[in-house]
Parts: structure tokens; C-alpha cells; sequence
């Protein structure tokens, strides 16, 4: 089929004067991202396309002449009849149909060498379109290793562009690419494989979508056929007033020819395999290769879960243990600053403002680095080596009756440290609706910022001495498991009602293993590192700032104990007492539970501020306990009962009482409304779980 | 030879992909575009430890899908 538009980058006047844009095409797990990151090195940079959460990545290099090549990096994608948001970011920017993104003048499709078959369906589709192209055979040393022989010059000779063998992981290959991509790439000419009547068909739906308006190049069938053939359940790119003419033309050519999309994918197959006959030549049987000796271990059904539960405790660990230095360090030099604009600042609210306000709350967007990179660090290395789709499909099982997938197990278990990263760690999860539930249940893993504020009512439910080591261990880790039980109940209960409806396919694929690239991860670290800062920080420093004059303002005199409780924040205490009180918490509980909406931990410094606590620092918990174990209720009646303890405790389990994974999941969701909800049903469950365990309490007479 | 569903071939064994009826699940077409289409030879590599998901090999890539997907999809299991 001709494509007039495919003409115009090769001769038009401007494309001497713009700098040349290639887009980089394949399918998932293909190794895209590590040849881009082996083209541009850190001259790139991430944003989202508008509306959703799929990267955009953008970069540059140089030709072999010194031509500056601007670089897209484009999301991974199975085929063109898009089923997600990435997949339809791929058809958009490939037929030119994104404003903010210009058509490629050329396209670099990479395929997995030992997966031929499978890549080159999206392939054939991409050389269809006849931009100019060529393509890269990544990962040929495990397709040798497969015994696979692979015929380079017939492959040329049959898809009509270069062809280059490539390792990416190693960097062979890359010279010549980029020896390919600084000479004039041909144009591809091929002809979609389509039965004579739905290639009839199609041409009367392209003169209905021309009419409507919804077509931008009206020349090819190409644009008629991927739009009707959308199956992204968010409609991504296709404006909402064209929305049901398209369907009407799918519905209508479904009744025409019932299953004529599972035709046109058995046409492709049969395509590629034709090109494929005299191109790949490969062993009868399968042989078993490096990667099925691997997996005869790590999935073991013993083996495989010792090995696994040893390689989660590490991370888990490496999370805990490592930070702990450089969140040190952080704290430190944050301090030192604020200490440093108190002695050189005249005392006044401006002052407090910097030291309290910005200085605390950019040390308090800057302390979860450390965390976040550790934790991106092993995903990283778990997603390029291939072992992450292990521990998924080890987990699916488990995680399925939560309503989960196995992709969502690594983010879940990271947020036992923080949910901060473990939030982040979510965009691993293909489908949405997944993605969407696995962000909600996510905060309720207890996090270590919940740790010192069970210690500290653990130490107030138990006089000192009294109770052994053990039976505070025991409530401790009743805490941990009624979160995770919670989380479960959650996910079951999303999949039941706002997300019913809404399947998703779980298709997983297994990568064979690979070595990874030290360049690549390093570059994978900074590039999260710096989408928190820069996304979420922002958030996280505005809400601190206001959460910090609430505690603040009015001013009154007096000491620092009488100034919070006449602050905003104090007065909203007193005024939440009503409510809380069947809790069996009082408005200086109240206090703390608002301020600790900033983070957990701060819930402690917070009460030792109301109870003007002198001395009391961070190590060490005993005048606070002692000071709370004597406070009393105006009637003369002990506030911190054992059973309150519990009360407190359970709610910290459920309640969001965090900014920095608000403004997260505001990142993630790209918007309000999930992290409004997810504040709103934690506060909920947090509420409902406290009453329950005092009211409950009180009735069976503690 | 009776069509039996994938779900029922033994770990290692390989068989012909006979039908995927439509009309079962939304996303057969995505499964299809993967590569099982009729006519093609699937192996089962392994279950996971658990039982579900399924790990199968076709057209020389490796997927796994969940049980509740693979028992559309309708087989004839071929002597090795």
C-alpha cells in the first residue's frame, strides 16, 4: 500500500535545518532502554505524556558527520491495536498524531534476537507505515547460545532495511549502529497481510473517519485500522468526540467478519513466518539453555522460595541498614543549616519560616533519597538481570488473593521500609487497574516510620519491668500482621467494587537471563532520583510549609507547649475531641494525630512538645512515657490505658498520616482523586479498627 | 484426537493450538497477537510452585499466564 507522507523527510527543505528526531521502536524486555542509554549516556530527559503515566524520554547524540540526532525513546509495545496507554503512545507518535510530539523522520526498531517470531509482529507493523528505518537484532549471543542461526543478509533482503546485530548489554554492536543511523535510512515498502474483503471494508470506514474528522492521514488505511482496532480501556489519544464513531466502525466490521482481528494477527504470524523460512534456522527440539538450568533452581519449588525469601530479607535489609548513614548525614546537614540561619537571622517569623518551614521540609523531601535509590537500585538490577518475572510468577498465586498480580509483590514488601519507594516501584505493574489497587493497599504495610510511635505505646502500655521482652514483641509484630491483613482485605474487597468490571490480562513475560549494565542501572538510579525531587518533592516541601504554620499561627505567648495547643492545629484538636473520644483519645491525642499527618515518627515529638517534656530527644522514650503514664482525664482517670495504647496503635496501622506518599500517589495517579480517596478510606478504616478495639475493649472490661 | 484445554497438558509436553474461541475473555486477541495462534506448536515449561501461573514456550519466546486464561485456549496434545 503507497504512503505518500513517507516521502517527506528525505527531500523537505526544513529537515536541514531541524535537527533529524528517531524514535526507538520494540517490543518489551528487548533491551531498548539499554541502547538508548548506550546512545545518549545522561544527555536525556523524562517527563510524562499529558494525562497519563507513561514516560517520555528524550535524549541526543551525535552522527558519525557530527550531526546532532534528537533521540525518542519510545514505550515498549506487543503491537500497534494498542491496549494500554503506552501501546497507544506508540501508534500516536509513529503516524504523527500527537501535537506535542513531531512525526520521527526516522525509526531504529530493536528486536530480541532469540524471540524473532514474536518481535517482528510489531516490526512488520512499524515498516508498514514506511517511515524510514532500520533494525537492530539485540541480544544475539543468547539466540546463539539457542543454536539459532540466522541468515543477517536475507533479513535485510526481506524487510528491505539494514539490519545490525547488536549485544547491548556488552556495547557490541554499537559502533555500527550508529554507523547505520548517521547514513540515509531506505524506506520500507510492504503491503499489510489482509484478507481482500476487510482491506474492502476498511476503505469505507476511512472515508466515515475522514468525515468525522478523526483521521490525520487519510491517504493510508493504516490510521482507520489502529484506531478501530483500540483496545486501551482509557481511550488514550483519541479525542473524546470521535470515541463512539470509532467503535460503531469497530462493532460494525465485527458483525460484518465476527473475529476479524484474530484473523488479521494469524495473517501476520503467517507473514512473518514466510520471511522467516529461509532467514532462521533452529534446532528441531529446544535446547535447554543457560536460562532453563537457572530457572530449574530458582524456581524450585524449595529451592526457589529459600532463594527468593534470602534475596527479599537482603533487600529489605540493604534498605534499613544502608540508608541509615546518609538519612544521618542528611539530618545533620539540614540541621547544621537551620542552625546556621538562626545564628546569622534576626529572630521573627521569617525566620521561622526558613529554618522550620523550608530548611525541615526540603531535608524532609531530600532524607527519602537514600531509600529510593537502594531500593531502585535492586529493582533495577532484578528487572535487566530477569529475575524480577520470577519472583512474580513464584508470587502470583499469593498475591492473587488480594486481587493483586505477582508484579506487585517487590513494591508491596519495599514499603515495609517505605511506602514512598515502594509507591514508585509500582510503575513495573503493566496494567492499570493493577497498578491502581496495588498504590491504594499499598501504605497500610507497616512502614518503619510507624515503628517508633508502637515503641513508644508499647513502652506506655507496660510499666516498666513488668511484662517480658517477648509479649511486647508479640503486640509489635500483631501490628505488622494485622496491617498485611488489612492490605490483603483491601485489595480483595477494591477487585470487588470500584474496580469490578475491570480485568486485566496477566500475561507475564519470562526474559531469558541477562548480565546487566552497570551504565544502565546507574543511569535508571539517578533518573528516579531526580522524577521524586522534582514531582513529589515540590508537593511534599508545600504541604509541609502549611502543615507547619498550622502548628504555628496564631502566635501566642508563652512556652511552646501552650503555643501549639492555641495554634490552628491545637484548636482543631480541641474541636475533633467530640469525635475521637470514642476512640477513647483526648484533644492532645487529636494534636498529635493532625501533626502527624505530616509523618508518622513526628507523632512523638509532637506529644513531648504538648506535654512539655524537657529533654526530650529521640533515643531515648522514657520521660515521655513516664509523663504520658501520668496524665489523667479531667475526672482524675488515667488517659493512657493499655487498651487506649492498642487504640492508638491500631489506628496508625490503617490511617494514611503521611504527605510524602500523598504527593506520590498524586505523581503516580497523575492527579487528585486516588490519593483523596485513599486518605479518605484509611482515615475511615483507621477509625472504624480503633472503635472496634476500644469500644470493644471497654465492653469485655479492660 | 479430542481438543482438550491447556490447562490439562503435563509440565514438559508439547501439543497444536487448536482454537482460541472468542466471546471468553476480552483479551484473547492480545494472547493471539502474542504468537498462539491456531495451528502453532505451545509447551508447557512449568507450573510455578503454587500451582498457577503457567509457564509456556511458543514460537521460541516464554509467557506465563494464569490457569483462569489458559483454559480457553484449546489443544491438541502432539506425541514427542
Amino acid at each position: 500500500m503507497p504512503v505518500s507522507s513517507a516521502a517527506l523527510p528525505e527531500a523537505g527543505p526544513s529537515s536541514a535545518i531541524r535537527e533529524p528526531v528517531i524514535a526507538i521502536v520494540g517490543n518489551p524486555n528487548c533491551g531498548k532502554s539499554t541502547i538508548f542509554n548506550a546512545l545518549t549516556g545522561l544527555k536525556q530527559k523524562v517527563a510524562n505524556y499529558p494525562g497519563v503515566t507513561v514516560e517520555k524520554r528524550e535524549g541526543s547524540c551525535f552522527s558519525q558527520h557530527g550531526k546532532r540526532l534528537r533521540l525518542l525513546d519510545l514505550p515498549g509495545a506487543y503491537s500497534l491495536n494498542a491496549r494500554s496507554p503506552d501501546e497507544a503512545v506508540v501508534r500516536d507518535v509513529l503516524m504523527g498524531r500527537r501535537k506535542d510530539t513531531p512525526r520521527p523522520d526516522a525509526v531504529v526498531l530493536v528486536a530480541d534476537a532469540s524471540n524473532l517470531e514474536r518481535n517482528l509482529y510489531l516490526t512488520t507493523q512499524v515498516l508498514e507505515l514506511g517511515l524510514p528505518a532500520m533494525l537492530v537484532l539485540n541480544m544475539m549471543d543468547v539466540a546463539e547460545a539457542k543454536k539459532w542461526r540466522i541468515d543477517l543478509k536475507e533479513l535485510e533482503q526481506r524487510l528491505g532495511v539494514p539490519v545490525v546485530p547488536m549485544q547491548a548489554t556488552s556495547g557490541k554492536g554499537l559502533v555500527e549502529l550508529k554507523a547505520a543511523m548517521s547514513r540515509q535510512l531506505p524506506v520500507p515498502k510492504h503491503t499489510p497481510p489482509m484478507p481482500a474483503e476487510i482491506s474492502a471494508a476498511l476503505d469505507g470506514i476511512r472515508q466515515d473517519l475522514t468525515n468525522a474528522g478523526a483521521l490525520h492521514d487519510t491517504a493510508s488505511l493504516l490510521e482507520s485500522l489502529y484506531l478501530i482496532s483500540d483496545h486501551d480501556p482509557q481511550h488514550y489519544g483519541i479525542a473524546d468526540a470521535h470515541i463512539s464513531r470509532i467503535s460503531a466502525c469497530h462493532d460494525g466490521l465485527e458483525k460484518k467478519f465476527p473475529g476479524w482481528e484474530d484473523r488479521l494477527a494469524g495473517a501476520r504470524y503467517d507473514a512473518v513466518e514466510s520471511i522467516l523460512k529461509d532467514v532462521l534456522r533452529r534446532p528441531e527440539k529446544d535446547e535447554a539453555t543457560f536460562t532453563d538450568r537457572i530457572d530449574a533452581v530458582l524456581l524450585n519449588p524449595i529451592f526457589g522460595f529459600a532463594i527468593m525469601l534470602s534475596a527479599m530479607v537482603l533487600l529489605l535489609y540493604t534498605i534499613f541498614a544502608l540508608s541509615e548513614a546518609p538519612m544521618g548525614w542528611i539530618e545533620g546537614a539540614f540541621g547544621w543549616a537551620g542552625d546556621w540561619v538562626k545564628g546569622h537571622m534576626a529572630e521573627g517569623d521569617l525566620r521561622d519560616l526558613l529554618v522550620d518551614g523550608v530548611i525541615a521540609g526540603v531535608g524532609g523531601v531530600v532524607i527519602f533519597l537514600p531509600q529510593i535509590m537502594i531500593l531502585f537500585f535492586f529493582i533495577g538490577l532484578m528487572e535487566d538481570t530477569g529475575y524480577m518475572a520470577r519472583v512474580a510468577f513464584m508470587m502470583d498465586r499469593i498475591m492473587g488473593w488480594a486481587g493483586l498480580n505477582g508484579k506487585a509483590f517487590v513494591p508491596f514488601l519495599s514499603a515495609y521500609a517505605c511506602a514512598v519507594p515502594g509507591i514508585m516501584a509500582t510503575r513495573t505493574i503493566a496494567s492499570l487497574k493493577d497498578r491502581i489497587v496495588t498504590i491504594l493497599v499499598t501504605p497500610l504495610a507497616s512502614c518503619s516510620a510507624r515503628l517508633p510511635v508502637y515503641m513508644l505505646m508499647i513502652a506506655a502500655m507496660f510499666p516498666a519491668g513488668q511484662v517480658a521482652a517477648w509479649q511486647k514483641a508479640l503486640v509489635l509484630v500483631s501490628m505488622y500482621a494485622l496491617g498485611t491483613l488489612g492490605a490483603f482485605c483491601f485489595g480483595w474487597l477494591f477487585n470487588r467494587t470500584i474496580m469490578r468490571g475491570e480485568t486485566s490480562l496477566m500475561v507475564l513475560e519470562m526474559p531469558s537471563y541477562k548480565r546487566p549494565s552497570l551504565k544502565h542501572l546507574v543511569i535508571y538510579v539517578l533518573e528516579r532520583a531526580r522524577i521524586f525531587i522534582r514531582r513529589a518533592g515540590t508537593v511534599i516541601l508545600g504541604l509541609t510549609i502549611i502543615l507547619w504554620a498550622a502548628m504555628n499561627y496564631p502566635k501566642t505567648e508563652g512556652d511552646p507547649s501552650s503555643q501549639v495547643a492555641h495554634s490552628v492545629a491545637g484548636m482543631a484538636g480541641h474541636a475533633i475531641e467530640p469525635v475521637i473520644k470514642p476512640l477513647g483519645f483526648d484533644w492532645k491525642i487529636g494534636i498529635g494525630l493532625i501533626a502527624s499527618f505530616a509523618a508518622r515518627e513526628v507523632f512523638n515529638s509532637t506529644m513531648g512538645v504538648i506535654y512539655a517534656v524537657e529533654n526530650s530527644d529521640e533515643e531515648d522514650i522514657t520521660p515521655l512515657r513516664e509523663h504520658m503514664q501520668a496524665e489523667t482525664w479531667p475526672d482524675g482517670a488515667p488517659v493512657y490505658t493499655p487498651l487506649v495504647c492498642v487504640s492508638v496503635m491500631v489506628f496508625f496501622v490503617f490511617a494514611m498520616q503521611c504527605l510524602s506518599t500523598v504527593a506520590v500517589v498524586k505523581r503516580e495517579t497523575n492527579g487528585w482523586k486516588w490519593p483523596l480517596f485513599q486518605i479518605a478510606y484509611m482515615t475511615a478504616a483507621a477509625y472504624i479498627a480503633s472503635l472496634i478495639v476500644y469500644q470493644g475493649g471497654r465492653l469485655l472490661g479492660f | 484426537m479430542q481438543a482438550i484445554p491447556l490447562t490439562q497438558l503435563k509440565d514438559g509436553s508439547s501439543a497444536i493450538i487448536k482454537d482460541i474461541p472468542v466471546g471468553h475473555d476480552e483479551h484473547i486477541t492480545r494472547l493471539r497477537e502474542l504468537g498462539l495462534v491456531p495451528g502453532t506448536k505451545i509447551r508447557v515449561v512449568r507450573r510455578a510452585p503454587l500451582g498457577d501461573p503457567i509457564e509456556v514456550a511458543v514460537r521460541g519466546s516464554r509467557i506465563a499466564m494464569r490457569r483462569s486464561e489458559a483454559r480457553h485456549i484449546e489443544i491438541l496434545p502432539v506425541q514427542e
